[in-house]
């Protein structure tokens, strides 16, 4: 019994990760309806520059994100300016198109500069920290902060979407391009900022796998596709949904594991085709397609 | 001695694609008067207005605005100048409550009487169901959210694209019956109407299109039935 609750919270607290993972995506789907192929070899690339400023500046990896949050949204905000503006329009392909190209470019990019190494963030004693939840029940303090960040970073998503100027725009400019140009926002800026934002939650997701596991240029892919898992699981459009979606997902993952250890991946695709059977728009949808 | 036209078109051609719409168009509307433009369906009232917003492409001199060129500016800058567009159909946000509708519309932070306040002054139906999602409206009730939502921005020139439309006419007349209040703060207005009635009771000055050209143009109590229908319908 005491097995179980530990199998479900270990799957809970990895799925707050997942949903991390999702937000972004989530995110950006939701306000210009790109899908960014890339968005797995991003949360890679943000952990190879935390690599590179904890060793440049020898600080921690958590000290790190105030770096390379700024940074990869920087880095967002450029893409979308400089790059993925020109492929939206009417058609879902280019975008889909410039994005794979961009995971390709990523990852070798990472590889040569990097070499396919694996590679892991040290964060020190709070590693391998525990706390005792309750009788026979221990949880890691690091999977249990990163939970709280990624209920946090969710909330605070939910709330620029819904509670700031900023999330009007983003909804009003996914409603109606056309419309909301006639309000003086400026589509090219406001798609730019939507994926700056992405890349800041990209950002802290990717110093979290760092620190949580290895990592070398070849991860990106199965971080997408956990992610697009979380998104579909959860509904379309709904943050709180992707949070779900990821905590469903780590859940399986989790009882997979617990069964037979080369059943954790398996058991989480077979979770997704499930509810992707029964329930295609998944299970909090809010978006019209 | 006469000031300026607030708004100048000169000469305006208007393409969809290779299809065109409107051909070496001419017409202004002075500071602080009500203008109506009317015509058939598919004479190119929206294509006008569309063109002055910055929706669609135009030559920089074919339009000025202020003492500004403003033809070719992309939609967000023609905003920033104080042209707000009412468009054909309402054009409300889907995703956004009737007062995150209004709250858009003053993005921009145009100094100006117009805020929150004052439009639920005028349309108070729209205060009572602020924080509906604005497609839960009645067609009449989201006409109003529409007109308030380019107030909001303080604009010198509201432009209006057919707000009669799909409206019952006692709808039509009730919205109507609040213009003079938004005339009396200053703006000027380019109506597009269906309802020629209405129009001309609202304006001093009509232009009818006819394929793309000014078919008539005069002063509104100065144009007879007559020289109307056959400006409309070109016979």
């Amino acid at each position: 019994m005491m097995d179980w609750i530990n199998v479900i919270l270990q799957g809970v607290l990895v799925g707050g990760l997942y949903a991390m993972f999702a937000a972004g995506l989530s995110l950006i789907f939701g306000v210009m309806r790109l899908v960014n192929i890339a968005h797995g070899d991003l949360i890679v690339l943000a952990a190879y520059v935390a690599l590179v400023i904890t060793e440049t500046f020898g600080i921690g990896p958590l000290v790190s994100l105030v770096v390379v949050v700024p940074l990869m949204a920087a880095i967002g905000y450029m893409l979308q300016r400089l790059v993925l503006n020109r492929t939206l329009g009417e058609d879902l392909l280019p975008p889909l198109l410039v994005t794979f190209g961009l995971s390709v470019i990523i990852q070798n990019g990472l590889l040569a500069l990097f070499t396919a190494d694996s590679r892991k963030l040290q964060a020190g004693d709070i590693e391998v920290a525990t706390i005792r939840l309750f009788e026979g029940v221990y949880v890691g303090v690091l999977p249990l902060l990163q939970f709280v960040v990624a209920v946090a970073v969710i909330a605070a998503l939910q709330f620029v979407f819904y509670r700031t100027a900023l999330g009007r725009a983003f909804r009003a400019t996914a409603d109606s391009q056309s419309v909301a140009q006639l309000m003086g926002l400026d589509n090219r800026h406001v798609f730019a900022l939507a994926m700056a934002l992405s890349l800041a939650v990209v950002a802290i997701a990717g110093v979290f796998l760092a620190v949580r596991a290895n990592f070398d240029p070849s991860q990106g892919p199965a971080r997408l596709i956990f992610g697009f898992e979380a998104v579909i699981i959860g509904g379309l459009g709904s943050l709180w949904g992707t949070l779900a979606g990821g905590l469903i997902l780590g859940v399986a993952q989790a009882i997979g594991a617990h069964i037979d250890p080369g059943w954790q991946v398996l058991a989480g695709h077979i979770c997704f085709l499930v509810i992707l059977a029964v329930r295609p728009e998944g299970l909090f949808p809010k978006v019209r397609l | 001695m006469s000031e300026p036209p607030l708004l100048a078109v000169r000469d305006l051609d208007a393409f969809y694609g290779d299809f065109q719409a409107l051909f070496g168009l001419s017409m202004e509307v002075a500071a602080g008067e009500a203008v109506a433009v009317i015509g058939a369906n598919g004479a190119g009232k929206s294509t006008l207005l569309k063109s002055i917003a910055g929706l669609l492409r135009a030559r920089p001199d074919a339009i000025t605005f202020n003492g500004a060129r403003i033809g070719g500016m992309p939609a967000h800058a023609v905003a920033a100048q104080g042209i707000a567009l009412v468009p054909e159909g309402r054009g409300l946000f889907a995703s956004l409550s009737v007062e995150e509708n209004l709250l858009i519309g003053g993005q921009l932070k145009r100094p100006g009487p117009w805020n929150l306040q004052r439009v639920y002054e005028l349309f108070p139906v729209l205060g009572e169901r602020r924080h509906l999602a604005s497609t839960a409206l009645s067609g009449g009730q989201q006409q109003m959210v529409a007109i308030s939502r380019g107030l909001m921005s303080n604009p010198k020139l509201l432009l209006c694209d057919e707000i009669s439309l799909g409206l019952a006419p006692i709808v039509v007349r009730d919205i109507y019956a609040r213009l003079p209040a938004i005339l009396g703060q200053g703006i000027s207005l380019l109506l597009v109407e269906q309802d020629v009635v209405q129009a001309l009771k609202t304006t001093q000055r009509v232009y009818c299109l006819q394929e793309g050209r000014v078919a008539l143009a005069g002063a509104a109590k100065d144009l007879t039935r007559e020289a109307i229908a056959a400006a409309y319908f070109g016979v």
